[in-house]
């Protein structure tokens, strides 16, 4: 080795990969997954950043694919979803919040114009699952059971599949041909859906029928009345019978004149409704302000735009030859209104209650173990079981928010304690990723580009007819929006860990594959977290 | 903005992005790229110089597939990259002196000319670097490097600037801004840190010597770097590119704000980045997100005496007037965000 050296060379040339500056490194990188914002606020538990990546890249079936992994209803939700998502979009605090929602109802309309169905499951379990209630939660429970392989029924002594999607959401927020279609790709997995059958004693049902759990979802159909003196046959009716009257021939008989009672959703749901039926005034009279409202305020805007009005802090004191006598509120130091003795007259050809809905539990009678609070059932927050073993429930007949996402997630969570329930074991659910908070982003990385609105029917067409007020996205614009994702806490490939670390540690696995540290020249110097747009990697301490 | 193109998510900003066709993507991106400066060296935790090294290097690699040789003056690039009998580097590499790395480059430009000519052709297709850092270049090697570039040498010279002689031990060169702490210019004083009105701004003085190519550039925005380099291996001559590496020994910053503190250089005016041909300035970077100076001083210890109770705001004043300057000279602003 020594032979033929120059002149004043003792060493052969070596390379510094001999060098491991590894062992410099106090702290050392480490990727990380983080639950971005809008998954962990997600009421049905969607992967929302996991499938916008699909979509960002026009892979529209993928993303499908991926979303309806948890939610079989993307046209549905695309369209009555509150998407409080996009309330918690990082990408807010840089410009607005990524349209999540129109980017859903986009996949939901493509999957319908494309006829993507849902797969047979590859095993049958043998097993036999009873779900009562039609609805959001039952029919999302039926997806899931289904997919586990599971034989479904589901009971409703309804006409048709969709339950409060069908019976309380107007049809021009939820056409009922995308209603219709979504709710048939489920039957079209395999289950069983026998309407009109009202059940009223479900141990009977269950025993009756050989079925080894059930899952109850049977919403909330009862109106809350409120006793308005009335000295003569005044038209009053209710929130729940106006909105389903509007599924059957014949619209119901409201008037030019209609008042609505109440603040949330329903009563929103029912001036809008009014006004298309052609009432020239459609009024709500709320006993609280505009800011303790239950209704949401996009909704609320909606209806102020199309026309309906709202009498705030005031109550329905007594109706008489087509008057009602209204009383002025005031807030007390506790925000709870208060009469005030100020009185005024409103004329109306109609009044709707929209007070709020009950359950009807008596098919629950004589079920031993329940517990019923605040006239629903009490369950298992993580599991969704009654007292009852082998019987679940969700959606309006549990202690929750009350809205087709919440009874969507229900469904899903349902159906896995089920299954895990019929196998005799627990379901272990790993814990969750911390948050991708804004402040672990990097977002100099991110284009700037603002939000894509989805058009909105012009108001004169949409206060006289029942066509659909939001329109959809564009393909172009669908893409467009998807591309806004910041991809938080979960690493999207941009190549940037790779590129800028000074000492050539980290490798590139290829595409799909992300990246790996090479700890043996890592120096532990951090550029590549403060360099990851999306707060995917973090430093750990080196036990020294 | 008129949205001509399709919105790309993180577009060009980042090193990669799935969502642009490969040949839009970096050199740095590829896992093909030739890490010319490999793993093992001895560069600090963080290193500007390393990071723009295997930049500049790799991107002129793929420009010239891979026929190149470099010579490299003394410095922080030359110890910690080549501490005999080993060397970072995957290419034929030369160290001889500290001021004489253009002299070197000239010498090998010259000898694989008459090489070439002597098979029958106009000109050799391997092609020659001259690197070096702050030092090696404004100081010490200016002499050199001022004979190349009026003999209009073929070679491309890439000076480092880390703003002081960091190898050994943090003392001021020509290209130490005002105000810098250094090992020679203490934090002591009436006017504490390096004086206002010295130091030499090589750029300039390269476009006055009116050769083909003169270009600045950061660590903080790797397309502009890459395409800087291959637009120079297209051209023959002399060329010089002047990158910014931030330092995080010299600067006492953090290691893992060198790619922040380079992006903030330039986004406060400070080091403006621009292209300029024969001694015209062609194209410069605008700013993205304008911010005021005091955000990238901060960050760093060399200029901890500014802040503070007994800080200096009629100095920080005047850095922040050297930046609008360099703002008003390059026109680095979009009009409309001038105002």
């Amino acid at each position: 080795m020594t032979m033929h050296k120059p002149f004043a060379i003792t060493l052969d040339p070596g390379s510094s990969l001999a060098n491991k500056t590894g062992s410099w490194r106090t702290e050392r990188p480490v990727y990380v997954d983080r639950l971005p914002p809008c998954n962990g606020q997600c009421p049905a538990g969607e992967d929302i950043q996991g499938w916008l990546f699909h979509a960002e890249s026009g892979n529209y079936e993928a993303a499908w694919r991926h979303l309806t992994r948890d939610n079989p209803f993307p046209a549905i939700m695309g369209r009555v979803c509150y998407h409080t998502c996009e309330g918690v979009c990082n990408r807010g605090k840089i410009d607005a919040p990524v349209g999540i929602n129109s980017v859903e109802r986009f996949l939901g309309d493509e999957a319908l114009k494309n006829r993507w169905r849902f797969e047979w499951p590859q095993v049958e379990s043998g097993r036999h699952v009873l779900i009562v209630g039609a609805g959001p939660s039952g029919m999302s429970a039926a997806y899931h059971l289904r997919r586990l392989g599971h034989a479904v029924t589901v009971m409703d002594a309804g006409a048709a599949m969709g339950g409060m999607m069908r019976f309380g959401i107007p049809k021009y927020r939820l056409p009922r041909d995308v209603l219709d279609a979504e709710m048939q790709r489920i039957v079209e997995m395999g289950v069983t859906v026998k309407l009109g059958t009202k059940v009223d004693d479900i141990a009977r049902t269950m025993k009756d029928g050989g079925f080894a759990a059930a899952f109850l979802a049977v919403g909330a159909h009862i109106a809350r009345r409120a006793f308005i003196p009335a000295k003569d046959s005044a038209r009053i009716l209710d929130a729940v019978q106006v909105l389903r009257s509007m599924e059957g021939e014949a619209p119901p008989m409201l008037g030019r004149r209609v008042v609505v009672y109440g603040g949330g959703n329903t009563a929103i749901d029912v001036a809008r409704t009014a006004k298309r039926l052609g009432a020239t005034e459609a009024v709500i009279v709320y006993r609280r302000t505009r800011e303790k409202m239950p209704a949401h305020d996009f909704e609320v805007e909606e209806a102020l735009e199309e026309g309906v009005q709202v009498k705030w802090l005031s109550t329905i004191k007594e109706s008489s030859g087509g008057w009602l006598t209204i009383e002025r509120m005031e807030l007390d130091d506790k925000g709870n209104p208060q009469p005030t003795g100020k009185f005024e007259t409103l004329e109306a050809d109609s009044v709707v209650l929209a007070l709020g809905q009950d359950v009807d539990l008596s098919l629950l009678d004589g079920v031993p173990g329940l517990r019923m609070d605040d006239g629903v059932v009490q369950v298992d927050p993580t599991t969704m079981m009654t007292g009852y073993p082998g019987l679940f429930a969700g959606g309006d007949m549990v202690p929750a928010e009350r809205n087709v996402t919440v009874a969507v997630g229900h469904g899903k969570k349902a159906a896995r304690h089920i299954d895990a329930w019929l196998r005799g074991v627990q379901l272990a659910t790993p814990p969750k990723h911390p948050t991708a908070t804004f402040e672990r982003l990097n977002p100099w990385y991110y284009t700037d580009a603002p939000k894509t609105v989805r058009p909105q029917l012009d108001l004169a067409r949409r206060t006289s007819s029942f066509d659909e007020v939001q329109g959809g996205l564009t393909e172009d614009n669908a893409l467009f929006e998807a591309r806004r994702c910041l991809s938080c806490g979960n690493c999207f490939e941009c190549d940037n860990c790779y590129g800028v670390c000074p000492d050539n540690a980290v490798v590139k696995l290829g595409p799909g594959n992300r990246f790996a540290f090479n700890y043996d020249y890592c120096k532990g110097c951090g550029v590549c977290v403060a360099e990851c747009p999306c707060g995917a990697i973090e430093m750990v301490p080196e036990d020294v | 903005m008129d949205q001509q193109v399709k919105f790309y998510q993180t577009g060009t900003f980042t090193v990669g992005n799935r969502l642009l066709s490969p040949e839009q993507r970096t050199v740095q991106a590829s896992i093909e790229r030739s890490n010319s400066l490999n793993s093992g060296h001895r560069a600090c935790q963080g290193c500007g110089e390393a990071l723009g090294a295997r930049y500049a290097i790799d991107a002129a690699m793929r420009a010239t597939s891979k026929q190149l040789i470099a010579a490299n003056a003394t410095g922080c690039l030359e110890v910690f990259s080549t501490p005999y009998p080993e060397s970072s580097w995957q290419l034929p590499w030369i160290h001889s002196l500290f001021g004489n790395a253009a002299a070197v480059g000239t010498g090998i430009a010259a000898a694989l000319k008459v090489k070439a000519q002597k098979s029958g052709r106009v000109q050799s297709d391997v092609r020659v670097i001259a690197q070096g850092g702050d030092g090696g270049t404004t100081d010490i090697g200016f002499g050199c490097l001022s004979g190349m570039f009026e003999r209009n040498d073929d070679v491309l010279y890439i000076c480092y600037d880390n703003e002081a002689y960091m190898n050994t031990g943090v003392q001021r060169s020509s290209a130490t801004p005002p105000a810098a702490r250094t090992a020679t210019t203490m934090a002591v004083g009436e006017q504490p840190g390096a004086d206002f009105g010295k130091g030499k701004n090589v750029p300039r003085i390269a476009m006055a010597h009116e050769i083909p190519y003169v270009a600045t550039a950061t660590v903080a925005d790797l397309h502009d770097l890459e395409a800087k380099v291959e637009h120079a291996m297209s051209i023959r001559g002399a060329r010089y590119l002047h990158i910014l590496v931030p330092c995080p020994l010299g600067w006492g910053s953090a290691s893992h704000d060198t790619i922040r503190l380079a992006r903030l250089a330039r986004e406060t005016g400070i080091f403006p980045v621009f292209e300029a041909e024969h001694g015209e300035v062609t194209r410069v970077t605008k700013i993205r997100h304008r911010v005021p100076v005091e955000e990238y001083l901060r960050p760093q210890r060399r200029f901890a005496h500014l802040f503070g109770a007994k800080g200096h705001p009629e100095m920080l004043a005047r850095i922040q007037a050297d930046a609008d300057k360099n703002i008003r000279r390059y026109h680095l602003l979009d009009e409309e965000s001038a105002a």
